[in-house]
């Protein structure tokens, strides 16, 4: 079997210490910080106060909007606090703060559903919004919205294995070890999405996770094993589409359903899974620690609200020499000033760089190399980009498409100048989208 | 354990955190390396009359560089780079100060009245090698014939005559860098593997080149796939096509704007050899191609991902 990718992307070293690595369960926090944003859409209003006793699992966060998802405690105990916390969004969201009163005691509400052959699709929509589920490959949002089904049904749904950032492991463990959860939840959300197909598509240096897929798979013949070319950014939604179907763009300013498509993340199907078979809502997230400045590198289950710098310590601690620290991959994440802030349901990983490799070049003008252009996966001209952004000439930056950047990165990782491209990107889009309003 | 954020200071920046370890001084360097083997032709050929003027322009240009800027001997490598090419664009034996004003102006008016590296329209050995052959045409149409080291004509002055096998090797009177064939291949070869060029450039150019050349001569039209090749590895065009044209900052961009640009210079190169008053016509097929470059950029953006048509 050939493998499929996208035309463009690029190569960032491969570096997944922790691929081997089987999933541990962290240590149950002794009190945790619940933020009560923790999806794309509007954030939750408290159903608890200061001094309630809540269970594990309990709902204690909602609001009455249509893009939102519920937030539940993850463990049981006392809530002792409700005030915004630090987060490095920077929007401090309002948190709820619980003490564990370290027996885990489930709420009443927790028990499993009826079986998937005897759930409606409303049903397997409503569990999920209950449970609060939300996408897992980062963009955290709502998963029930994506579930509701367009005019006839959908061509095919895609469920995004690809796991293209260094360094991250958890979606491969997963695959790994909760395949069989994986398509259960798969078939789940076909149900709901009334969709013809499922393609879960897997990059080949994942031979473990293709095999564990396609014995859970069995005999079915609606949903099947694609798999992608080892290259980056393969796991970004609109490249993932055009890989796996044959060359399929999705339009510009349009959704991937528009052209029958729906993608999600393996995370969120064995997430689904969990909500049908058990009740249980998302209140933990199994997530990467690595890099070369933490001692011990891991793939590990953590409650929501669990505070980083006890995962850290649970890794064996940070070495001396860190000196970076990033949320997510090391293409896409988001650079953080501390550990001091709680864990969400859509967080994939942490990583610790050491001193060695957090060098800020000082960057040089664009030499036209041409590099940025051949690899961009959107096919706009990033070098010219960067120089308007440099030139804060937002109106040509508009004329060079800026806005259909993906901020993958991949530009700025093969730019031999140095150029900081994706921060101009970002500088453009902000501004014309301040202009527009 | 909770106060580790206040006790320690983490670096902050955008994404990507990890970066390829590409830098343009490695570049560079590369095109530097993939210079030497037609430098050491040019040594064996014309001995100390090539070895002195390209260690006086690679000097030049460096120096004028650190004169304007104050600060480095090396720095990105850019004006070593075209210390060297324009060496390999004069004549063998070229007086000092001819190669000395024909650096300084590389330097100066190719590349820093632009605003340096990355800035200029022009490539910046051949605006050197511009204000030269408009200002001292004649001592830079000198030739001497190689080993022996006689003066002689340069073989475009009586198109076909010169045999392809030494114009392969580089047995020929010419520039320095021009005579052989097979030391430009193997340099253009060695960016070629470290992926510093690509064969559209040259392709183009050379390609364009040799069926203008093969069916078109000063008396007329017909079919000689030797005057083709002959023109191919006669004078400049090889030197153009492999480190000229390809040169990253006057070329365009965008894969199809490359193919339109080199074929551009072979058009325009074949149009001034066989119809225009200068045997050779490489040096202002490339300029003229520099100055229309970001108008190529311009016409062959390519389509977005998912772009619709209005």
């Amino acid at each position: 079997m050939t493998t499929k990718t996208f035309k463009g992307g690029t190569h960032p070293p491969h570096d997944k210490p922790a691929a081997g690595k089987p999933i541990v369960t962290a240590e149950a926090p002794s009190r945790v910080v619940i933020p009560l944003s923790q999806h794309s859409g509007k954030p939750c209003e408290p159903l608890v106060k200061v001094g309630d006793e809540v269970k594990m699992g309990q709902k204690i966060g909602d609001v009455d909007a249509f893009i939102s998802a519920p937030i539940h405690s993850s463990v049981s105990g006392k809530v002792v606090e409700i005030a915004p916390y630090f987060n490095p969004g920077g929007n401090g969201p309002m948190c709820v703060v619980i003490e564990s009163d370290g027996k885990d005691t489930w709420a009443d509400e927790v028990k499993p559903n009826k079986p998937l052959e005897e759930l409606t699709g409303e049903e397997i929509i409503k569990i999920t919004k209950e449970a609060g589920v939300v996408g897992l490959g980062g963009a955290a949002f709502p998963t029930h919205v994506k579930l509701i089904p367009p005019e006839g049904g959908l061509e095919a749904l895609i469920l995004n294995g690809a796991e293209c950032e260094p360094y991250l492991t958890c979606d491969h463990r997963l695959m790994v070890e909760r395949a069989e959860d994986m398509i259960y939840g798969a078939k789940a959300m076909m149900k709901a999405l009334q969709a013809r197909k499922c393609y879960i598509g897997i990059e080949v240096n994942k031979p473990d996770a293709i095999s564990a897929t396609r014995d859970a798979i069995g005999g079915d013949p609606d949903i099947e094993v694609v798999e992608l070319e080892v290259k980056y950014p393969q796991g970004s939604g609109k490249q993932l589409v055009t890989a796996v179907m044959n060359g399929l763009e999705v339009p510009s300013g349009k959704r991937s359903t528009d052209v029958g498509i729906q993608v999600s993340n393996t995370g969120t199907a064995i997430a689904i899974a969990d909500a049908i078979k058990t009740g249980r809502p998302l209140i933990d997230t199994v997530m990467t620690v690595a890099g070369s400045g933490i001692n011990e590198s891991a793939n590990i289950l953590v409650r929501v609200g669990t505070i980083f710098s006890e995962i850290a310590e649970q890794c064996g601690g940070l070495k001396d020499n860190s000196a970076k620290i990033i949320m997510g991959g090391p293409m896409m994440g988001n650079a953080v000033p501390s550990l001091d802030f709680p864990v969400c349901k859509a967080t994939s990983g942490v990583l610790i760089f050491t001193e060695d490799e957090v060098v800020i070049e000082e960057y040089l003008p664009c030499i036209k190399c041409a590099r940025c252009v051949d690899v961009c996966p959107a096919f706009i001209m990033p070098n010219f980009i960067s120089n308007a952004g440099e030139q804060n000439d937002y109106a040509a930056a508009k004329k060079l498409h800026v806005e259909e950047c993906i901020e993958c990165g991949s530009c700025a990782f093969v730019c031999p100048a140095k150029r900081p491209i994706v921060q101009w990107i970002r500088l453009c889009k902000s501004a014309i989208w301040a202009m527009s309003k | 354990m909770e106060n580790l954020a206040v006790e320690k200071r983490f670096v902050v920046s955008s994404s990507p955190h990890v970066k390829d370890p590409e830098t343009v001084q490695k570049i560079m360097i590369d095109v530097l390396i993939s210079l030497v083997p037609a430098v050491v032709v040019a040594a064996v050929f014309f001995r100390e009359q090539a070895i002195i003027p390209i260690v006086i322009c690679l000097v030049a240009a460096m120096a004028t560089e650190f004169v304007l800027l104050r600060k480095g001997i090396f720095n990105d490598g850019s004006a070593a780079v075209t210390g060297v090419l324009l060496a390999l664009t004069l004549p063998p034996g070229s007086d000092w100060w001819l190669c000395v004003i024909g650096a300084v102006s590389a330097i100066i008016l190719g590349k820093y009245v632009f605003g340096g590296l990355g800035n200029n329209i022009f490539n910046p050995a051949l605006v050197g090698r511009a204000v030269l052959l408009a200002s001292w045409g004649g001592r830079m149409t000198a030739w001497l014939s190689p080993v022996d080291l006689r003066s002689t004509a340069t073989p475009l002055a009586e198109p076909g005559q010169a045999a392809l096998v030494d114009l392969f090797t580089g047995n020929v009177s010419g520039s320095l860098g021009e005579t052989s064939a097979v030391a430009l291949l193997i340099g253009a070869a060695y960016l070629l593997y470290k992926g510093h060029i690509n064969w559209r450039i040259p392709g183009g150019y050379i390609g364009s080149a040799l069926i203008m050349g093969t069916v078109m001569s000063a008396a007329g039209f017909g079919f000689d796939i030797t005057m083709g090749l002959w023109h191919v590895l006669a004078g400049g065009l090889l030197l153009g096509a492999l480190f000229m044209a390809t040169d990253m900052v006057t070329s365009p961009v965008t894969p199809n704007g490359q193919l339109i640009f080199g074929i551009g210079c072979g058009v325009l190169t074949m149009l001034i050899r066989i119809y225009g008053n200068y045997p050779e016509g490489v040096t202002f097929a490339i300029l003229i191609m520099n100055a229309v470059t970001p108008l190529i950029d311009n016409a062959t953006r390519p389509r977005f991902y998912g772009e619709v048509k209005k």
